[in-house]
Order: structure tokens, then sequence, then C-alpha cells
């Protein structure tokens, strides 16, 4: 799987409340209508600016919090096609891969607000295409990998009706 | 090679060797979730063709986080809850019953060696009785709903020794706190707390919750304690199930240790917007204060009320300041009735709501204006936490809360404390 997008930058311990509000998320299981509201506490103008296939990029601990998986299906519905931190809150990072979304574990230090990147998950390797350097990202535990490859936990449970692991 | 708690209950429970860093599937003794996260969960639950849980005696869903509902929105999904929990004859909870963290080992469903997940992340709570319980999302909880089990990481274990016993007007909710603001908001991320020493040894299970209930604010996946004969006795006045607890080896292999000596500490506040972001009450005192809330599945229970009533008995709150008080649940509502503790509260000038997670998590029932401060004795003071971005919420005891909202602003609560 490839892929590409720009980069929205975002600092260190991103908590879930600020993906996406209690305010929105207690109301509906409607993904397209909480995606509007993603990042909003941080950044009003947030989903305005996503185009799809962007990147959401942050410090230490992204995703920190509650366990809410209204944050990785909104981060879905918003179009982002993956998150790449220095690291990940563990609930988080079970609900990213459980709902197929992308999670890039890396040094983010040196990927700023609008760099274009690419990423090959299968290589394991992040091109930042406006600096023109390649950073290497931690590979994802064999479980977690199948459950991707596979779309999510959901689709897992179609095929094999309870955890069938490789 | 000795184990810790956690490798030992995941031991028990998958049937391997298991060591930190394994992969296991491990049976589920207890599976919970609320009115934020069943819903997607009862959606996943379908997608995955399923019809019926493992075990309907083993599940409970619980309508705390928005309740009564605010909304006609919140209402439908209430809804599905309960069509969902009498089609599948789970213990359920409704509005009024209580927090789900207070309720699990209130009603007897939580006992010590269990393995136990929630979606909601506070989960955590139960390790004060020996149980390792810990946070997962809907699809997960979906998945153990369904199986019985869910797959694991071992984690690795961080053990706190607190050495010393906490002074007076000095309570859990300042000691966890306190370490966290140690060890920083990801200082035992994907590990398993263990929180042991004399400090821990002093306190009742009650003010052991609260340190349990706030592993997750340092990144812990579950945060254990040992059983002792309090945990023993507090478990048998609640439930009928047998247990047998589950103690570290002596040869254990921690990845961190870190000792502290308890018996000087101050009162502690979290200043916003981050848990960790922590000071001794004395370098904040003064700061002024709109709103005050006692209540959450932190620091709601029968004790935490009897400290607050303690400080506000035959005292008027500040006209400036509003209490809300939100007991964890309908027992210890009813308790607090039964020793005249809300009419205590209700006196001072404080608004008693229903018990569950509300102005914690920013659905209703006390969301602050622009540029109000609030204190509170939640776990959580992220901006926009309470429901408004552009308010600043403050963390602390259940003591320091009441201090705080006589005065109107934030205050050392040691000099009202008996």
């Amino acid at each position: 799987m490839e892929l590409k997008g720009r980069v929205h930058k975002f600092g260190d311990d991103i908590n879930t409340d600020y993906i996406i509000s209690g305010r929105h998320k207690f109301k509906t299981l409607d993904m397209k209508e909480l995606a509007k509201h993603v990042m909003e506490d941080l950044d009003p103008d947030f989903y305005a600016k996503v185009a799809k296939g962007d990147f959401i990029v942050g410090g230490r601990n992204f995703g920190c919090g509650s366990s809410r998986e209204q944050a990785p299906l909104a981060i879905i519905n918003a179009d982002i096609s993956a998150v790449v931190a220095k690291s990940f809150a563990r609930i988080f990072y079970r609900n990213c891969i459980n709902t197929g979304l992308p999670v890039i574990e890396c040094d983010t230090d040196q990927i700023d607000e609008g760099d274009e990147l690419q990423i090959d998950l299968q290589a394991g390797v992040l091109h930042n295409r406006t600096k023109g350097i390649d950073i290497k990202i931690a590979p994802l535990p064999s479980v977690m990998l199948q459950i991707l490859s596979e779309g999510g936990l959901i689709e897992h449970f179609k095929k094999y009706g309870t955890f069938n692991f490789n | 090679m000795g184990k810790t708690i956690a490798e030992k209950i995941l031991s028990q429970k998958s049937g391997k060797d298991a060591k930190a860093g394994d992969i296991v599937i491990a049976d589920l003794d207890f599976v919970m979730g609320q009115d934020g996260t069943s819903p997607l969960a009862i959606k996943a639950f379908a997608e995955m063709r399923a019809t019926k849980v493992f075990d309907p005696a083993r599940v409970a869903m619980v309508i705390d986080h928005s309740s009564p509902s605010p909304l006609e929105g919140v209402s439908e999904l209430h809804r599905q809850m309960r069509v969902f929990a009498d089609k599948q004859g789970i213990n359920f909870y409704d509005i009024g019953d209580g927090v789900c963290h207070q309720l699990m080992p209130e009603q007897g469903h939580i006992i010590p060696g269990d393995l136990v997940i929630g979606a909601d992340s506070h989960t955590c709570t139960y390790g004060a009785i020996n149980a390792f319980s810990t946070g997962v999302g809907s699809t997960d909880l979906a998945a153990g709903l369904i199986a019985g089990k869910l797959w694991f990481k071992v984690p690795e274990a961080f053990k706190f020794v607190l050495n010393g016993i906490l002074p007076a007007g000095v309570f859990s909710k300042d000691l966890i706190l306190y370490l966290i603001g140690d060890v920083t908001a990801d200082g035992a991320t994907y590990m398993a707390a263990e929180y042991g020493g004399e400090a821990i040894d002093a306190l009742s299970v009650e003010q052991r919750f609260t340190i349990s209930n706030m592993a997750i604010e340092m990144g812990a996946k579950c945060g254990l304690m040992e059983a002792d004969e309090k945990t023993v006795n507090w478990v048998k006045a609640h439930s009928q199930k047998e247990f047998a607890t589950v103690k570290a080896d002596d040869d254990a292999i921690y990845a961190r240790v870190k000792e502290y000596d308890v018996s000087t500490l101050e009162p502690q506040v979290a200043k916003p917007h981050t848990v960790d972001n922590v000071s001794p009450v004395s370098q904040v005192a003064g700061t002024p204060i709109q709103q005050g809330v006692i209540g959450t599945c932190t620091n709601g229970r029968i004790e935490d009320l009897r400290i607050a009533a303690g400080i506000l008995k035959g005292r008027k709150i500040d006209r400036h300041t509003r209490l809300i008080v939100a007991p964890a649940s309908r027992q210890v509502m009813l308790q607090a009735m039964r020793e005249g503790l809300l009419e205590i509260f209700v006196e001072a000038g404080a608004a008693v709501v229903t018990p569950g997670c509300g102005p914690c998590v920013g659905t209703h029932n006390g969301v602050p204006s622009d540029g109000e401060n609030v204190i509170s004795t939640a776990n959580r003071n992220f901006k926009g936490r309470m429901g408004n971005n552009k308010a600043f919420i403050y963390l602390g005891s259940p003591a320091t809360v009441a201090a705080s909202v006589l005065f109107g602003k934030i205050t050392d609560p040691r000099e009202f404390v008996k």
C-alpha cells in the first residue's frame, strides 16, 4: 500500500478529545458528520483544509486519553490516509488498526506543515518529497499487520468469526 | 524467572507462559461498555454477523456519559443500547444507576485475578482490587462480546514503591497527580503500572481506586495493586463470587522501578490543559474559580463525599462560584442521603445532579463559559474537555475542590481537614 499526501502537523500529547470532542461524539454514529469536527478545538479550519489522502503528523503520545473509536473513524472520514507520530497511546493505536487506519511510528522532527510525503507501508519507508529524505518507520507487530491488511477487525471477524492469526 | 501481576493474570487466562512482549489471546472474565462507546460496538457486532454475546452474565452496559439524555440524538443511541441489552439478557444499568467504573466493582462484577476489558479508558480502575482491567475501543469491545477473548500484548511493568504515610489533608488523588506530574503523560505507555508500598497499604480500598483510575493518565495499560486483607474484605462485601488473589513474584522483572517518600507531600493540582502539568497547591493558591465539580469515576465515592461535606458543613460557597456534586452511583447517593451529606451540599449552595459522567466529559450538566476556571475532582483537564475549549480546568482532591469553592479561589484544604 503506497500513500501520498500533504502534512498537517501537530505537537505532542494530542488527545482524543482534541481529535473529536465529547461535545459532538455522543450525539451520533454519523461519522461523516463527526469528521467535520476533527481537530476543531486545536484548529477550527482543519476539516476545510484537508485534501483527500493527507496525513496528520504528531509528536509524542499521539491519541492519548479517552478510548473513543470515533477518533480514528472521524479521521478516516475526513479523508486522512494515515497518522504519523513519534509514539502513540496504546488504546488509540489499537483502535486505528481495528478500524483500518494506518498508524506510522517514526521520528517526525524532520516533517513540517505542508510537506509532501510518500509512504510505502510494505517496505517500511516514509519519503519526505519536500525535503528529499527517507525516514525509517517502526514495523507493526504481525497481529496488527494482519488485521490492518484484512481491512480491520470487523473484516477479520466476518471472515473467521473469531480471532484467527497466522 | 519470576512474574509480575500482569504476567501472572495473562498467563492464567491464556494458558501460556506469558512474558512481557509476548502476544497472547486470553479469556475475558468481564466485558463492559458505556453509552459513548457501546452504540458503535453494537453496530460492529451486527457487521461482524454475530447474534449472541459469549456469556450474558459476564457482560454489562451502562448509560452514564450522557445521563439522562440531553439531546434526541443521544436518546436514540440509548434506545439502541436498551434494545440490545434486552435481547441479549446482559447486565444493564440505566440513567441514575451510576458511573460504570463505580458500578462494576460495587455491584460485584469484578474480583481479584480477573481479566476485564471495558470500552472506556478508565477501565484500569479495577486494578485497585487486583484485576487486570484495561480500556479498549468499540471494535475490540464487539470482538470481546462475541468471542469472550481478546488479544493482548503482555505489558512490561513499572513498579511504584510508595513509602511513608500521606499527611492529613493529603489524599490518594494528590498522590496520583504527583506521580503523573513526575513521570509525565506517557511515562508508563503500554506498561502495567504496579502501585505498592506502605502508603498504599494505609489507604482504604476506595482511596486506592482513585490511583488505579488515573493509571491511564500516565499512559499505562492497567494500574495494578496487590490484594491485602482490606481488598479481600471489600470484595467479599460486594461480590458473591469466589476468588484467588494474585501476587507478583519476589524476583519478578520490572522494566522500571521508582521509589517515593510521600510523608511530606502537599496537596497537588493539575493545571490546564494537561494532567501532567502538576503543581503543589501552594503555587496555584489564589487562582480565581467560577465552578467546582465533585464526583466522577475518580472521586465520586462515599468517602470522597464525606471529605467534601466535612469541609462544607455549616458553610456557604462563594457567591460568585458554583458547585456541582455528582455521586458516583445510586448506592453512593442513597448512602450520602442517609448520612445527611446531600443536605450539607445543598445547604452550602451546591447543585446535586444525577450520578453520571456529564460534567467531566462535556456532554451536559455544567459546561463552563468562555474564560472560566473550573476546579474538578475528575481525571482530565484537556482543553474543551468539559464542553468549552475556552475554559480552563484544574484538577484536585475532593478536599481541595471543597475548600476552593468556599472562597472562589484555589485554596489549600489542609486547615479545614480535621
